[in-house]
């Protein structure tokens, strides 16, 4: 096959990657890097050295029985890789070499478009970073202008967000349980999860009007109060949630085929995790008992009893069943949430950052005032820069807010959970067969949308 | 007024003991919000992050670096560096900045290897590069992207669409 017209790499869709890396070495007058010679799939370090490696390999080998490693190109288009994710897969037989990672693909400039909009316009752009714990992304911004606001939050708001939050938990747990079975063969546990999850998108769907990427919760508060029959609703979804998750724990449990795929497999040392950064479930898997919920609370969690699942073998088996314990005690939560939930404002009463009530734009001037005033300019938020942190259902999602004193954040960056997790999946999976990539890329549930953002 | 008593011994604790082990590196620090913000001079930062990883602050997560792009300062890029201790759950913010003219600042890889990923992130988006970076590639816009989007003077909107040849 004849090579493209640059006379750079062996094929399709190598090649033109391959010139692109190499031209921004050369332009930036720096060397290969290691991902950069991963994609350009050439072990030399100057752009000069690669092309001279290139117009090597066009020569046919001299030896056909030499032993060499198998490249393997895995996604970005893969249906069990969750997403965008595309991994260059170096291969001997079935055992993997080296992986290397390439994200971006969903790279939309969130952090960037946030700097351009107004504080209450950017909670629209951030809930849609980890599509899978809108809830979250919203949470750990706007506690961070609430901090720099100086905001205090009515306690009732505080309540109804540990109720979505946990409500949005189990629905983002419920998908990471269906297709992660569904990748090992486990078809039916993707119907079973697939059908509570759609419960939970209605119970966001009665409180918020949207099913997914809700901006229910706004700086200040929520959007609005529980409506009627809500209440009821969650009820009964809290109610037959425990016997679902024996559903799901019977077709997995003691699952011969699901025991195999996933004991021993995917195990980090501890340190090694966190050097990596790794938190959330798949670091509680492994023994340490770290949930931002216990260590640092906020939002009111100090008020709730709940444990913190955690389990020692630090295998993919492990995030199964810390998971699992997880959905049980995010029940336990919203059952407390609900039966203490405080009367009050389900949002605070600041005029000078929350918008007033609809009905009194027909009767109060001020209010009409301060209407426009937050619409159009939108409210100044003092200079500074803080850090929020949540426990999101993946491990710590952060937001870092600088302001300038202006309307809009100076700089807002989203600190996501799957961004640095991934990371770990490189040392994972060196030296596991190839099969077993796929259970590790399921159990550490990345969600394609926060790593890039 | 208890509490921020206690909080103002905490923080000179944390001064304390780095300017004990690394004297001047510590250029500022800053309480606001109930945040802990330590100003460090960049040619000391890898010797203070050293020192934050190891006993006895044992910082040894790091949460997150960000940067935040100040085109009127001398310094113009402002690192934030996120640690979180494991064992007291006490958060302190390093701050360092990189220089407007050839921005650069020593890796924390070999300190903290999450921020690997967290580096190239700034590198390609702020264009503030790492040195002893084992892998300074670019991880969110394509390879051959020219500039670094999330600088101030990179516009936003009305920049040609790209990809649009692959129609």
């Amino acid at each position: 096959m004849p090579s493209d017209e640059a006379g750079v790499g062996g094929g399709f869709p190598i090649a033109s990657e391959a010139r692109g890396v190499l031209e921004a070495a050369r332009r930036e007058g720096r060397a290969l890097t290691e991902t950069e010679r991963a994609i350009a799939q050439i072990e030399a370090f100057t752009p000069e050295e690669a092309e001279a490696r290139i117009r090597m390999a066009e020569a046919p080998p001299e030896d056909p029985g030499i032993r060499r490693p198998m490249v393997i190109n895995l996604g970005p288009q893969h249906p069990s890789t969750h997403g965008v994710l595309r991994l260059i897969t170096e291969l001997d037989g079935e055992v993997i070499l080296d992986i290397h990672p390439i994200v971006g693909y969903l790279h939309t400039g969130i952090e960037k478009q946030c700097e351009n909009k107004t504080y209450w316009q950017a909670v629209t752009l951030v809930t849609r970073m980890d599509y899978l714990s809108p809830y979250f992304n919203t949470l750990a911004y706007c506690l961070a202008v609430e901090r720099l606001l100086d905001l205090e939050i009515p306690d009732r708001a505080k309540f109804l967000r540990v109720i979505m939050c946990e409500v949005n938990r189990i629905a983002s747990h419920l998908v990471w349980l269906g297709t992660s079975g569904l990748e090992l063969g486990a078809i039916s546990a993707f119907f079973y999860t697939y059908r509570e999850r759609d419960k939970a998108l209605d119970l966001g769907e009665m409180i918020s009007g949207e099913r997914m990427n809700t901006r229910y919760f706004q700086v200040g508060g929520c959007a609005q109060d529980m409506p009627d029959g809500f209440e009821g609703e969650l009820r009964r979804f809290i109610g037959e949630m425990p016997s679902r998750i024996d559903e799901y724990e019977q077709l997995l449990s003691n699952n011969q085929i699901w025991l195999d795929r996933t004991r021993g497999v995917g195990i980090l040392p501890v340190d090694e995790l966190i050097g990596l950064g790794v938190t959330g479930p798949a670091l509680r898997a492994a023994g340490v008992a770290h949930d931002l919920r216990k260590a640092a609370p906020y939002s009111g969690y100090e008020h709730f009893d709940f444990d913190v699942p955690v389990a020692t073998d630090g295998d993919v088996y492990a995030r199964y069943t810390v998971r699992i314990r997880e959905m049980r005690e995010s029940v336990r939560i919203i059952e407390q949430a609900l039966d203490g939930i405080p009367e009050g404002r389900h949002i605070a009463d600041d005029r000078k950052v929350v918008l007033p009530p609809r009905e009194e734009l027909a009767v109060s001037m001020e209010a009409l005032i301060h209407h426009f005033k937050l619409v159009t300019e939108g409210f100044h938020v003092p200079a500074g820069e803080v850090y929020a942190a949540v426990e999101s259902p993946r491990g710590e999602m952060g937001c870092y807010v600088v302001s300038d004193g202006g309307p809009k954040p100076y700089r807002c960056h989203m600190r996501d959970p799957s961004f640095v997790n991934l990371q770990a999946l490189r040392p994972m999976a060196k030296g596991s067969y190839l099969a077993d990539l796929i259970a590790m890329i399921g159990s550490m549930d990345n969600v394609m949308g926060g790593v890039d953002r | 007024m208890e509490r921020a008593d206690r909080e103002g011994r905490g923080l000179s604790d944390l001064r304390d003991l780095i300017d004990a082990s690394c004297p001047g590196a510590v250029v500022d620090e800053i309480e606001s919000h109930g945040e802990l913000t330590i100003e460090i001079a960049r040619e000391r930062l890898l010797e203070v992050a050293r020192f934050l990883a190891a006993p006895p602050a044992a910082f040894r997560l790091l949460s997150d670096v960000a940067c935040a792009d100040f085109p009127d300062e001398p310094g113009r890029f402002r690192l934030a560096y996120q640690l979180y201790s494991l064992d007291s759950g006490a958060r302190v913010r390093l701050r360092v900045w990189a220089g407007a003219d050839d921005p650069e600042v020593d890796s924390v890889v070999p300190v903290w290897p999450t921020a690997n990923w967290h580096e190239r992130e700034v590198y390609d988006l702020m264009g503030v590069r790492f040195r002893g970076h084992p892998d300074l590639a670019r991880i969110a816009m394509p390879d051959d992207w020219e500039g670094h989007p999330l600088r101030k003077d990179y516009p936003l909107g009305g920049e040609e669409v790209t990809f649009t040849d692959a129609v």
